[in-house]
């Protein structure tokens, strides 16, 4: 039988092999960022806010013109690009610390602006590249290197629900929190970031995605253990859903 | 350069500034609200609006500054202003923007310090201007206006070397230079190349190689040449090196003396001169780099020297640096807080010309 090429990568992602541990889901999580650049044909005019984070060398694996935030301040750089070059497509991939800590007040007031960028946050429940700290999305019980003994709520308080909140704000355009950990979330995460990207494009505001996504190393566990923790651990906490949606609303 | 109708206009040293950007070609302003610099984002939220830029109040400074580390990468004119507390904030973006190579311009209207301190006139932000600020072995290219009119023209000047350098560049002001109303001739310069940052602005990777901008440098190596390739432009603006020299030649003993402390110091000069004592100031334009050169040669000739800053002493260390194998300077401090007049510095000069 003749071998059939079913899937060549795209010219958009880079021929290379990315340096994010096994079973990481930053890697998929490009992928379907760069379909969704291909499918709306704005790979040409794209230009990518990267943040501080295991997704720090993304301009390694995406072929986009980019520009490098610090940590946290990826929405405000992201602002500074669209109101530099309005015809430009601009989005920012951040991390749970990056994005949810030590930049709370960039995203909030970026999305408040109702800036006409879009958003892709990864929110894998700890620091990843820093080794596993707790993060704002740490969940309750969930033992990091700061909180060896389990996040508790008396202490460190509760998980910030970003998609809610960013939902919440009258500016956002679409606001959604997808996972990648199954075939069906995976469908339902590649529509959600087309129709974040979408609002942009039609210049209705603010697109933000949250994705579940695994860290196994900082986990301790298994690519096949970490997969599983999405479904079981997480998503009771983060639930799955649309929190906005103005595409719809309008029609 | 093109003269504008009317030919002089009588504005604050933070509108020449907000003037003098618009003039430039500056498309984006960022700002946070913080006196003694709010004229410039009050101005600048209609006018530059009305020239088809783009305004943002941010949510904070240290959004403001990342705003304009965006916009430049994109290779537009863009610029943050702010006062002590708020360029505090700006310096991570700064550092950032110094190891990206990324060419902001962003105007520090200095108020009295440490902490809130006050917001009367100081030169207390001197040390952190100069040597970079924030983390980081890097240097802003420093300009200290004295005036209304070389505050527009500093201003102008500053986006071109911006660009030429592309290195971050501040303008070190003061509450006097930004509150004080004078009269001013606005220009606009007709040599604005539409193309300065072709080869390496971030607009969509369209029909050639993606373009990147980052400070980080893992590979073994990559950063040490990073900074070699910085160091030696910072060795190349001293070409940019600027200050005005007054009645220096025969002069017994030189003022040196920065910005609106500067101008100050010149009408005691005057004022001394007029009583037939021989006394001569420099007044460095560009604090980085710094005119070292001028104060050894004047040092050379015998000279004796006299710093005086609104602080407790920061540029006097650059002057004690440039004459270190020859002289020594003075230091008279006019403390923050107090604003000075050209009465306060006579005393002073004369004490030092005598002992
Ligand atoms: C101002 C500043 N503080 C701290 C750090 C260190 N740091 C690097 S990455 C990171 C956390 C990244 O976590 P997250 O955003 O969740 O991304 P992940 O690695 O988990 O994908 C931190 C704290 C930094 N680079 N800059
Ligand atoms: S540390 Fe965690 S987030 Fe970072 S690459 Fe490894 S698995 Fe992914
Ligand atoms: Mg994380």
């Amino acid at each position: 039988m003749e071998e059939e090429l079913v899937y060549t990568r795209p010219d958009v992602v880079a021929d290379r092999a990315t340096h994010y541990c096994p079973g990481c889901h930053h890697g998929i999580i490009h992928k379907l960022v760069a379909e969704a650049l291909i499918d709306l044909g704005v790979v040409e005019k794209t230009i990518c806010i990267g943040s501080i984070g295991c997704s720090v060398f993304i301009y390694n694996y995406l072929n986009l013109d980019t520009v490098e935030a610090p940590h946290g301040r990826a929405p405000a750089v992201a602002t500074g690009v669209k109101r530099a070059r309005p015809d430009n497509f601009v989005f920012t991939y951040q991390g749970d610390g990056d994005l949810a800590s030590i930049g709370l007040a960039e995203i909030m007031h970026c999305a408040n602006r109702g800036e006409n960028v879009s958003v892709v946050f990864v929110n894998n429940t700890v620091y990843g590249m820093t080794g596993g700290q707790m993060a704002p999305t740490t969940l309750i019980g969930q033992q990091a290197t700061t909180c060896p003994a389990g996040r508790c709520e008396e202490l460190e308080g509760l998980p910030l629900k970003m998609a809610e909140i960013i939902g919440g704000l009258g500016t956002t355009a679409y606001s959604a929190r997808v996972a990648v950990d199954s075939i069906k979330h995976l469908m339902a995460a590649k529509k959600a970031i087309r129709k974040a990207f979408q609002c942009q494009i039609d210049k209705t505001g603010f697109g933000f995605v949250e994705l579940l996504s695994t860290c196994p190393t900082n986990w301790k566990m298994t690519p096949v253990q970490a997969n599983e923790r999405i479904a079981k651990e997480m998503i009771p906490t983060f639930p799955l859903g649309t929190f906005k949606d103005k595409t719809v609303e309008a029609k | 350069m093109t003269e504008q109708t009317p030919k002089r206009i009588f504005v604050k040293g933070n509108e020449a500034i907000a003037r003098g950007a618009l003039a430039a070609g500056c498309k984006c302003y960022f700002g946070y609200p913080i006196t003694p610099q709010n004229d410039i984002p009050e101005f600048m939220s209609q006018a530059i609006r009305d020239a088809g830029g783009q305004f943002v109040q941010a949510e904070s400074e240290i959004a403001a500054a990342n705003m304009v580390l965006g916009a430049t990468a994109c290779g537009i004119r863009a610029m943050t202003s702010s006062s002590s507390p708020g360029i505090s904030l700006k310096q991570e973006a700064l550092s950032y923007m110094a190891g990206s190579e990324l060419p902001g311009v962003v105007v520090n209207m200095v108020r009295g310090g440490p902490g809130l301190g006050d917001i009367g006139p100081s030169q207390g932000d001197y040390f952190q201007s100069t040597r970079g600020g924030g983390h980081g072995d890097y240097r802003l290219l420093v300009l200290a206006p004295a005036s209304g009119q070389e505050a527009y023209d500093l201003t102008i000047k500053a986006f071109d070397l911006a660009f030429k350098y592309r290195n971050p560049v501040m303008i070190l002001g003061d509450a006097i230079l930004g509150q004080m109303k004078e009269p001013i001739a606005p220009w606009i310069p007709d040599n604005l190349d539409p193309d300065e940052a072709a080869d390496w602005r971030l607009d969509g990777a369209k029909g050639r190689q993606p373009r990147l901008h980052k400070s980080l440098f893992l590979q073994e190596g990559e950063l040490a040449q990073q900074n070699r390739h910085l160091q030696e432009k910072y060795e190349a603006m001293k070409a940019e090196i600027d200050y005005e020299s007054f009645m220096v030649e025969d002069a017994d003993i030189i003022v040196v003396a920065f910005g609106s402390i500067g101008r100050i110091a010149k009408s005691t000069i005057r004022k001394i001169r007029s009583t037939g004592k021989k006394v001569g100031l420099i007044r460095p334009i560009t604090v980085y780099p710094y005119p070292s050169e001028i104060l050894k040669t004047l040092a050379e000739q015998g000279k004796k020297f006299l710093t005086i800053e609104h602080n407790m002493g920061q540029m006097v260390e650059d002057v004690r640096l440039a004459i270190r194998t020859i002289t020594d300077s003075d230091f008279y401090s006019c403390l923050p807080g107090n604003l000075p007049t050209p009465d306060d510095f006579e005393e002073p000069i004369l004490k030092a010309l005598e002992g």
